[in-house]
Protein backbone atom coordinates (compact mmCIF):
# COMPACT_ATOMS: atom_id res chain seq x y z
CA UNK A 1 0.00 0.00 0.00
CA UNK A 2 2.97 2.75 0.30
CA UNK A 3 3.47 3.70 -2.93
CA UNK A 4 -0.42 4.10 -2.51
CA UNK A 5 0.03 6.74 -0.58
CA UNK A 6 0.40 10.06 -2.76
CA UNK A 7 -2.45 9.06 -3.55
CA UNK A 8 -4.64 8.89 -0.79
CA UNK A 9 -5.84 12.34 0.65
CA UNK A 10 -4.36 14.27 2.81
CA UNK A 11 -5.60 16.34 6.31
CA UNK A 12 -6.52 18.83 4.12
CA UNK A 13 -8.54 17.40 1.57
CA UNK A 14 -10.22 15.44 4.84
CA UNK A 15 -11.17 19.28 6.62
CA UNK A 16 -12.01 20.54 3.22
CA UNK A 17 -14.98 17.54 2.59
CA UNK A 18 -15.79 18.25 6.84
CA UNK A 19 -16.28 21.89 5.58
CA UNK A 20 -18.92 21.03 2.71
CA UNK A 21 -20.70 18.59 4.63
CA UNK A 22 -20.85 21.03 7.39
CA UNK A 23 -22.42 23.47 4.89
CA UNK A 24 -24.63 21.56 3.01
CA UNK A 25 -26.22 20.42 6.82
CA UNK A 26 -26.66 23.81 6.79
CA UNK A 27 -28.15 24.46 3.45
CA UNK A 28 -30.80 21.79 4.91
CA UNK A 29 -31.78 23.55 8.09
CA UNK A 30 -32.13 26.52 5.94
CA UNK A 31 -34.63 24.73 3.64
CA UNK A 32 -36.78 23.17 6.54
CA UNK A 33 -37.86 27.15 7.14
CA UNK A 34 -38.82 27.53 3.27
CA UNK A 35 -42.17 26.92 2.92
CA UNK A 36 -41.41 24.89 0.09
CA UNK A 37 -44.08 22.54 -2.10
CA UNK A 38 -42.94 18.71 0.19
CA UNK A 39 -42.28 17.41 -3.54
CA UNK A 40 -39.67 20.06 -4.57
CA UNK A 41 -38.31 20.19 -0.84
CA UNK A 42 -37.89 15.94 -0.95
CA UNK A 43 -36.08 16.54 -4.33
CA UNK A 44 -33.56 18.79 -3.27
CA UNK A 45 -33.09 17.37 0.36
CA UNK A 46 -32.48 13.60 -0.87
CA UNK A 47 -30.70 14.82 -3.55
CA UNK A 48 -28.20 16.84 -0.82
CA UNK A 49 -27.85 13.72 0.90
CA UNK A 50 -26.97 11.43 -1.77
CA UNK A 51 -24.13 14.28 -2.47
CA UNK A 52 -23.04 14.06 1.61
CA UNK A 53 -23.06 10.27 1.57
CA UNK A 54 -20.78 10.40 -1.63
CA UNK A 55 -18.44 12.71 -0.13
CA UNK A 56 -18.37 9.98 3.02
CA UNK A 57 -17.74 6.83 0.63
CA UNK A 58 -15.22 8.42 -1.52
CA UNK A 59 -13.35 10.52 0.92
CA UNK A 60 -13.67 9.28 4.23
CA UNK A 61 -14.65 5.46 3.54
CA UNK A 62 -11.51 5.88 1.40
CA UNK A 63 -13.46 4.30 -1.98
CA UNK A 64 -12.15 6.66 -4.31
CA UNK A 65 -8.21 5.45 -3.28
CA UNK A 66 -9.33 2.17 -3.61
CA UNK A 67 -9.17 -0.38 -7.11
CA UNK A 68 -12.39 1.30 -9.31
CA UNK A 69 -13.07 -2.82 -8.95
CA UNK A 70 -14.33 -2.29 -5.31
CA UNK A 71 -16.46 0.59 -6.29
CA UNK A 72 -17.88 -1.48 -9.49
CA UNK A 73 -18.90 -4.06 -7.26
CA UNK A 74 -20.74 -2.20 -4.49
CA UNK A 75 -22.13 0.57 -5.35
CA UNK A 76 -24.47 -0.72 -8.32
CA UNK A 77 -25.79 -3.52 -6.44
CA UNK A 78 -26.85 -1.45 -3.55
CA UNK A 79 -28.28 1.43 -5.52
CA UNK A 80 -30.31 -1.52 -7.66
CA UNK A 81 -31.76 -2.96 -4.23
CA UNK A 82 -32.84 0.22 -3.04
CA UNK A 83 -34.29 1.23 -6.28
CA UNK A 84 -35.98 -2.07 -6.13
CA UNK A 85 -37.24 -1.89 -2.37
CA UNK A 86 -38.75 1.18 -3.54
CA UNK A 87 -41.11 -0.20 -6.25
CA UNK A 88 -43.71 -0.40 -3.03
CA UNK A 89 -43.53 3.17 -2.22
CA UNK A 90 -46.37 4.14 -4.34
CA UNK A 91 -48.66 1.71 -2.83
CA UNK A 92 -48.69 4.23 0.16
CA UNK A 93 -50.69 6.51 -2.32
CA UNK A 94 -53.70 3.54 -2.66
CA UNK A 95 -53.63 3.33 1.09
CA UNK A 96 -54.28 6.82 1.93
CA UNK A 97 -57.18 7.08 -0.33
CA UNK A 98 -58.77 3.81 1.14
CA UNK A 99 -58.10 5.43 4.26
CA UNK A 100 -61.66 6.27 6.04
CA UNK A 101 -61.48 10.23 6.52
CA UNK B 1 1.26 -26.86 -32.19
CA UNK B 2 2.03 -23.99 -29.49
CA UNK B 3 5.81 -23.45 -29.43
CA UNK B 4 8.37 -24.26 -26.61
CA UNK B 5 8.34 -20.39 -25.39
CA UNK B 6 4.85 -20.10 -25.38
CA UNK B 7 4.27 -23.24 -22.80
CA UNK B 8 7.21 -21.80 -20.48
CA UNK B 9 5.56 -18.62 -20.65
CA UNK B 10 2.10 -20.18 -19.29
CA UNK B 11 3.53 -22.35 -16.70
CA UNK B 12 5.40 -19.06 -15.20
CA UNK B 13 2.42 -17.19 -14.73
CA UNK B 14 0.65 -14.03 -16.97
CA UNK B 15 2.38 -11.87 -19.21
CA UNK B 16 2.63 -8.30 -17.86
CA UNK B 17 0.24 -7.24 -20.11
CA UNK B 18 -2.35 -9.43 -18.68
CA UNK B 19 -5.55 -8.50 -16.75
CA UNK B 20 -4.35 -8.01 -13.38
CA UNK B 21 -7.39 -8.73 -11.12
CA UNK B 22 -7.33 -12.38 -11.31
CA UNK B 23 -5.24 -12.98 -8.24
CA UNK B 24 -6.58 -9.99 -5.59
CA UNK B 25 -9.68 -8.52 -7.61
CA UNK B 26 -10.00 -5.77 -5.00
CA UNK B 27 -6.48 -5.43 -3.69
CA UNK B 28 -7.30 -5.32 -0.01
CA UNK B 29 -7.91 -7.25 3.18
CA UNK B 30 -10.71 -9.76 3.36
CA UNK B 31 -11.09 -7.96 6.76
CA UNK B 32 -11.79 -4.78 4.43
CA UNK B 33 -13.86 -6.26 1.56
CA UNK B 34 -15.94 -8.44 5.07
CA UNK B 35 -16.49 -4.74 6.44
CA UNK B 36 -17.78 -3.34 2.86
CA UNK B 37 -19.83 -6.29 2.44
CA UNK B 38 -21.30 -5.96 5.85
CA UNK B 39 -22.13 -2.12 5.10
CA UNK B 40 -24.09 -3.02 2.35
CA UNK B 41 -26.12 -5.08 3.99
CA UNK B 42 -26.65 -3.02 6.53
CA UNK B 43 -27.23 -0.32 4.35
CA UNK B 44 -30.03 -2.07 2.43
CA UNK B 45 -31.60 -2.79 6.34
CA UNK B 46 -31.51 1.10 6.72
CA UNK B 47 -32.63 1.68 3.36
CA UNK B 48 -36.06 -0.50 4.13
CA UNK B 49 -36.26 1.19 7.47
CA UNK B 50 -36.45 4.64 5.61
CA UNK B 51 -38.47 3.30 3.13
CA UNK B 52 -41.31 1.93 5.52
CA UNK B 53 -40.97 4.86 7.58
CA UNK B 54 -41.56 7.27 3.64
CA UNK B 55 -44.39 4.98 3.21
CA UNK B 56 -46.62 5.42 6.43
CA UNK B 57 -45.60 9.19 6.06
CA UNK B 58 -47.15 9.31 2.53
CA UNK B 59 -50.12 7.45 3.35
CA UNK B 60 -50.89 9.51 6.79
CA UNK B 61 -53.61 11.74 6.59
CA UNK B 62 -51.69 14.35 8.96
CA UNK B 63 -48.47 13.33 9.98
CA UNK B 64 -47.23 15.60 12.75
CA UNK B 65 -44.65 18.10 12.85
CA UNK B 66 -43.60 18.14 16.46
CA UNK B 67 -40.19 19.29 15.79
CA UNK B 68 -39.70 23.21 17.49
CA UNK B 69 -36.57 24.97 16.35
CA UNK B 70 -35.44 24.70 20.01
CA UNK B 71 -34.60 21.98 20.96
CA UNK B 72 -34.93 19.10 18.62
CA UNK B 73 -34.10 21.02 15.54
CA UNK B 74 -31.16 22.94 17.25
CA UNK B 75 -30.07 19.21 18.93
CA UNK B 76 -30.57 16.75 15.58
CA UNK B 77 -28.24 19.69 14.05
CA UNK B 78 -25.34 19.50 17.25
CA UNK B 79 -25.64 15.96 16.66
CA UNK B 80 -24.97 15.88 13.23
CA UNK B 81 -22.25 18.49 13.60
CA UNK B 82 -20.76 16.09 16.80
CA UNK B 83 -21.21 12.84 14.07
CA UNK B 84 -18.84 14.41 11.14
CA UNK B 85 -16.65 15.71 13.12
CA UNK B 86 -15.78 12.52 14.58
CA UNK B 87 -15.84 10.90 11.37
CA UNK B 88 -13.05 13.10 11.08
CA UNK B 89 -11.50 12.16 13.84
CA UNK B 90 -11.50 8.61 12.85
CA UNK B 91 -9.72 9.33 9.31
CA UNK B 92 -6.80 10.91 11.38
CA UNK B 93 -6.70 8.25 13.55
CA UNK B 94 -6.77 5.77 10.94
CA UNK B 95 -3.58 8.15 9.20
CA UNK B 96 -1.76 7.74 12.09
CA UNK B 97 -2.07 3.93 12.45
CA UNK B 98 -0.90 4.01 8.91
CA UNK B 99 2.49 5.93 9.65
CA UNK B 100 2.52 3.57 13.27
CA UNK B 101 2.20 5.84 15.51
CA UNK B 102 0.31 4.32 17.89
CA UNK B 103 -0.74 6.62 21.01
CA UNK B 104 -1.66 9.56 18.67
CA UNK B 105 -4.04 6.36 17.22
CA UNK B 106 -5.50 5.60 20.15
CA UNK B 107 -5.63 9.60 21.38
CA UNK B 108 -7.73 10.14 18.07
CA UNK B 109 -10.01 6.87 17.97
CA UNK B 110 -10.70 8.21 22.18
CA UNK B 111 -11.59 11.66 20.59
CA UNK B 112 -13.85 9.62 18.06
CA UNK B 113 -15.71 7.27 20.94
CA UNK B 114 -16.53 10.42 22.93
CA UNK B 115 -17.90 12.07 20.14
CA UNK B 116 -19.81 8.94 19.87
CA UNK B 117 -21.34 8.84 23.35
CA UNK B 118 -22.02 12.67 23.20
CA UNK B 119 -24.43 11.80 20.16
CA UNK B 120 -25.89 8.80 21.89
CA UNK B 121 -26.12 11.30 25.03
CA UNK B 122 -28.03 14.09 23.29
CA UNK B 123 -30.00 11.68 21.53
CA UNK B 124 -31.18 10.19 24.33
CA UNK B 125 -32.27 13.18 26.30
CA UNK B 126 -34.53 13.98 23.03
CA UNK B 127 -36.28 10.51 23.20
CA UNK B 128 -36.65 11.45 26.71
CA UNK B 129 -38.35 14.92 25.96
CA UNK B 130 -40.50 13.19 23.41
CA UNK B 131 -41.46 10.52 25.58
CA UNK B 132 -42.35 13.06 28.35
CA UNK B 133 -44.41 14.35 25.71
CA UNK B 134 -46.87 11.60 25.51
CA UNK B 135 -45.12 9.60 22.31
CA UNK B 136 -45.29 5.97 22.41
CA UNK B 137 -45.34 3.54 20.08
CA UNK B 138 -48.56 2.94 18.58
CA UNK B 139 -50.03 6.59 19.80
CA UNK B 140 -49.10 10.20 20.32
CA UNK B 141 -50.68 13.59 21.19
CA UNK B 142 -50.86 14.65 17.69
CA UNK B 143 -52.39 12.39 15.26
CA UNK B 144 -51.33 9.88 12.74
CA UNK B 145 -50.60 7.09 15.72
CA UNK B 146 -47.24 5.05 13.49
CA UNK B 147 -45.26 8.37 14.02
CA UNK B 148 -43.88 7.10 17.15
CA UNK B 149 -43.06 3.59 16.01
CA UNK B 150 -41.25 4.72 12.69
CA UNK B 151 -39.20 7.58 14.64
CA UNK B 152 -38.51 5.16 17.52
CA UNK B 153 -37.56 2.18 15.15
CA UNK B 154 -35.10 4.17 12.37
CA UNK B 155 -33.50 6.40 15.23
CA UNK B 156 -33.08 3.76 17.71
CA UNK B 157 -31.87 1.45 15.25
CA UNK B 158 -29.19 4.22 14.84
CA UNK B 159 -28.53 4.85 18.06
CA UNK B 160 -27.91 1.23 18.82
CA UNK B 161 -25.06 1.06 15.80
CA UNK B 162 -23.44 4.38 17.32
CA UNK B 163 -23.78 2.41 20.53
CA UNK B 164 -22.12 -0.49 19.37
CA UNK B 165 -19.58 1.49 17.15
CA UNK B 166 -18.42 3.35 20.36
CA UNK B 167 -17.87 -0.17 22.13
CA UNK B 168 -16.53 -1.61 18.98
CA UNK B 169 -13.47 1.56 18.91
CA UNK B 170 -12.70 0.66 22.95
CA UNK B 171 -11.86 -2.27 21.92
CA UNK B 172 -9.98 -1.65 18.63
CA UNK B 173 -7.83 1.46 20.41
CA UNK B 174 -6.99 -1.02 24.03
CA UNK B 175 -5.95 -3.74 21.18
CA UNK B 176 -4.52 -1.73 18.96
CA UNK B 177 -2.33 0.01 22.19
CA UNK B 178 -1.39 -3.07 23.42
CA UNK B 179 -0.24 -3.83 19.13
CA UNK B 180 -2.35 -7.11 19.13
CA UNK B 181 -3.55 -5.24 15.88
CA UNK B 182 -2.83 -3.86 12.86
CA UNK B 183 -3.62 -0.69 10.74
CA UNK B 184 -5.76 -2.56 9.11
CA UNK B 185 -8.26 -3.28 11.73
CA UNK B 186 -8.26 0.10 12.73
CA UNK B 187 -9.43 1.35 9.34
CA UNK B 188 -11.75 -1.64 8.83
CA UNK B 189 -13.13 0.04 12.47
CA UNK B 190 -13.24 3.38 10.52
CA UNK B 191 -15.14 1.89 7.61
CA UNK B 192 -18.52 1.09 10.30
CA UNK B 193 -17.94 4.56 11.77
CA UNK B 194 -18.12 6.59 8.87
CA UNK B 195 -21.23 4.33 7.37
CA UNK B 196 -23.36 5.48 10.54
CA UNK B 197 -22.48 8.53 9.96
CA UNK B 198 -23.63 8.34 6.26
CA UNK B 199 -26.93 6.77 7.67
CA UNK B 200 -27.63 9.94 9.63
CA UNK B 201 -26.74 11.86 6.83
CA UNK B 202 -30.30 10.15 5.68
CA UNK B 203 -32.52 10.48 8.86
CA UNK B 204 -31.86 13.68 9.92
CA UNK B 205 -33.34 15.69 6.57
CA UNK B 206 -36.43 12.83 6.48
CA UNK B 207 -37.06 12.74 9.94
CA UNK B 208 -36.15 15.75 11.45
CA UNK B 209 -35.90 18.51 8.20
CA UNK B 210 -39.33 17.63 6.97
CA UNK B 211 -41.23 17.31 10.47
CA UNK B 212 -40.33 21.21 11.41
CA UNK B 213 -42.73 22.39 13.67
CA UNK B 214 -44.06 25.41 11.17
CA UNK B 215 -45.37 28.14 13.45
Amino acid sequence: MSEQAHAEGSTRTFLIVWFWLLALTGVEVFLGYKQLELKIMLTILMGLSIVKAALIIAYFMHLRYEKPSMAATLMPALVIVIVLMNIFLPDSLRLLHMRPH
Amino acid sequence: MASHDAITERLSGPPASAWGGGVAPFATGSKKLGMWLFIMSDAITFGALLMAYCYVRVAAVEWPKPFEFYPALVKATVMTFILLSSSVTMVMAVQASKSDKRSSTVKWIMATMLGGLLFVIIHATEWVGLINEGVRLFHNPWGEPLFGAAFFTLTGLHMTHVFCGVIYLGVVATWFGKGKLSAEDVEVAGLYWHFVDLVWMFIFPLVYVLSIHQG
